[in-house]
């Protein structure tokens, strides 16, 4: 067990930095609503991961609290969000979002 | 020990992550996020963050997860004709690819010159107890209690206005 | 004898094969109590032909289970269909793994510290039994939508939204418990439930919570019922509505894993009502290291009260189920909150 570096606060930073990067990529590159909203799912918990690394870093607790309301948020952006992804799918019948681009010029 | 545990559950968390953007299968990227938050809420217990790692698994992977999985199982539902899976078209002209590329090429540098100074900030104060609830509820309650009573009338807010959009149109 | 295998480890480990065998173990005991107390209540004798009073019949049922075929629809997700049973199993057995059922010991001095009786001892336990409860929900919802066929997926649903609907009640109704404790740890709380109430000089009662918190107790166990999906709350999965809801489509072992997680299930609403509520491992007559008789005596009386309501009451019709959830339970939970809260303060804490 001891050729494994120990986890530094640098460690979690990267890793959190690589979830946040893979959310970013899954939010333009993949074609389907919910699919997106996954995506921003990652990176909310990227930077979750962010708050509670730093916190254990300064031995403090408020980090955790601010977790504890980006967790709050997150579950009322889903809840909102996939009501706006059944309202849309009821009209186009589908989940591409470029299908929804009637607005463009 | 923490180590081992450490870049198990990271390497854990980096695939899970990556599956669920790369595959096909709405389900089952939902079921691959959910591992992904398992993973994160171990790496929680690593940081001795008890509390958020429990609040982690009740309200991410118990709550919402819950939300995706009746959403993707009541869209999917009403078309068995489709193939069960998603239109993955990774689409976007010439242009947004090779940005896309430059960028994703100053992240990858960046990544490795972050990545060779792992070791310059180690945790101080080994001993330090896990933090308990009860310091966490004494902040929550005194110092933020304001933000603690906005977010209930965001959540109040949401579940009304996810009721109405998602209310069948009367015509 | 290696290094690291101390007597403790050694202890732990045997506590955790004892708690993983003993879960088992107790879910044939109900399959056979349910029987028999369901044949008693409706007049008749139970099982009695296979072995003395029917004793065997548990082992004849598990025979008949690993015999049977094992069918798979042919549109079944192959992945989910087979990962369904396994996690609802999983969530039931890790869900008791925080419950502690006796005293610590040390074992007579083998050990040279006392180590806590239960396969794990954290000081969030009643969170960790919240998230593992609230991640049950996934082998049911992946059962009916896995198994392809219109009575899986509708009793799939309706099961999951039912669960999670009483989640609520269930959690606020250890947050009023928590409040009196004043720790979210199991032994913890058990620990201040020793000892008992005196009048005149006289022990007039025990000092567990079922007296302080009489209308928390009820409301946690119909939320616990409900959680199990059990009667009168289990309309998802009743032979005369919906054929048999989300396990309609599954045989052998796959059903046998979701019989065994629904039994667990009750088990471990059980012994947490008995940890909270009705005082663990304390009772009199016993010393400290035979609490654990005690435990089983309470866990059994429970479960003997969810068999008996299961085959008197009659089932609550779908909507009936949700409006009383919400409109009722819930509500009644948050008051129940409201006012323990308000007589932990009035009282000086």
């Amino acid at each position: 067990m001891n050729f494994l570096p120990e986890p530094t606060l640098n460690s979690y930073l990267v890793l959190s930095a690589v979830l946040f990067a893979i959310g970013t990529a899954g939010v333009f590159l993949r074609r389907n609503l919910i699919t997106i909203l996954l995506s921003i799912e990652v990176m909310l918990n990227a930077v979750n991961l962010t708050f509670v690394a730093v916190d254990r870093y300064l031995g403090a607790v408020d980090g955790q609290i601010i977790v504890f309301f980006v967790m709050t948020v997150a579950a009322a952006e889903a809840a909102t969000g996939l009501a706006i992804v059944i309202a849309l799918f009821r009209h186009r019948e589908t989940l591409n979002p470029d299908a929804y681009t009637t607005l463009k010029w | 020990m923490d180590a081992l545990l450490f870049w198990i559950l990271a390497a854990l968390a980096v695939i899970a992550s990556l599956l669920v953007i790369g595959q096909r299968n709405p389900m089952y990227s939902v079921l691959l996020l959910i591992v992904s938050f398992g993973a994160l809420s171990g790496l929680y217990v690593l940081l001795g963050a008890p509390f958020v790692a429990a609040i982690q698994i009740i309200i991410y992977a118990g709550a919402i997860m819950v939300l995706f999985l009746f959403v993707v199982m009541l869209l999917n539902a009403q078309h068995e004709s489709q193939v069960a899976g998603s239109e993955a078209r990774f689409s976007g002209g010439a242009f947004a690819r090779r940005f896309g590329a430059a960028l994703a090429i100053a992240l990858a540098i960046e990544l490795g010159l972050a990545i060779r100074q792992l070791q310059a900030t180690p945790f101080g104060g080994e001993g330090r107890p896990a933090s308990t609830v009860r310091d966490i509820g004494l902040r929550l309650f005194r110092d933020y209690s304001f933000a603690f009573e906005a977010t209930s009338v965001l959540i109040l807010v949401a579940m009304v206005g996810a009721i109405v959009l998602a209310r069948k149109e009367r015509s | 004898m290696p290094a690291f295998l101390t007597p403790e480890l050694i202890a732990h480990l045997t506590v955790i094969v004892v708690v993983f065998f003993g879960l088992q173990i107790s879910a044939a005991v109900l399959v056979y109590m349910e029987r028999k107390v369901a044949g008693f209540i409706q007049q008749r004798y139970g099982p009695y032909l296979v072995g003395p009073y029917g004793l065997l019949q548990p082992l004849a049922d598990i025979v008949k289970l690993v015999f049977k075929e094992e069918l798979k629809p042919k549109a079944a997700d192959k992945i989910l269909f087979y990962v369904a049973p396994v996690l609802s199993a999983t969530a039931a057995f890790a869900a008791f793994s925080v419950v502690p059922f006796g005293a610590d010991t040390d074992f007579f001095g083998l050990l040279s510290h006392p180590i806590h009786l239960a396969a794990a001892d954290v000081n969030v336990g009643l969170l960790v039994i919240f998230a593992i409860t609230s991640m049950g929900v996934y082998g049911i919802v992946l059962a009916g939508w896995s198994s392809n066929s219109k009575y899986s997926l509708l009793g799939g649903l309706r099961s999951s939204a039912q669960m999670i609907s009483y989640e609520i009640s269930y959690g606020l109704s250890f947050a009023a418990v928590i409040m009196l404790a004043g720790s979210l740890s199991l032994r913890e709380i058990v620990d201040q439930q020793a000892g008992s109430w005196h009048l005149f000089g006289l022990a007039v009662a025990p000092r567990w919570y079922i007296f302080p918190q009489l209308f928390g107790f009820l409301i946690y166990l119909t939320a616990g019922v409900a959680e199990t999906n059990r009667a009168p709350f289990d309309f998802p999965e009743a032979e005369q509505e919906l054929v048999a809801g989300y396990h309609t489509e599954y045989s052998s072992m796959s059903f046998a894993l979701f019989f065994l997680a629904e039994y667990v299930n009750m088990v471990t609403v059980s012994a947490v009502a008995t940890d909270l509520f009705l005082g663990g491992w304390h009772g009199p007559f016993l010393p400290e290291w035979l609490g654990w008789i005690w435990f089983l005596v309470k866990v059994f009386a429970i479960l003997f009260f969810y068999i008996w309501m299961r085959w008197t009451l009659p089932r609550y019709r779908y909507d009936q189920l949700m409006e009383f959830g919400w409109k009722w339970l819930l509500p009644a939970a948050v008051i129940n909150l409201l006012v323990t809260s308000a007589v932990v303060i009035y009282m000086g804490g």
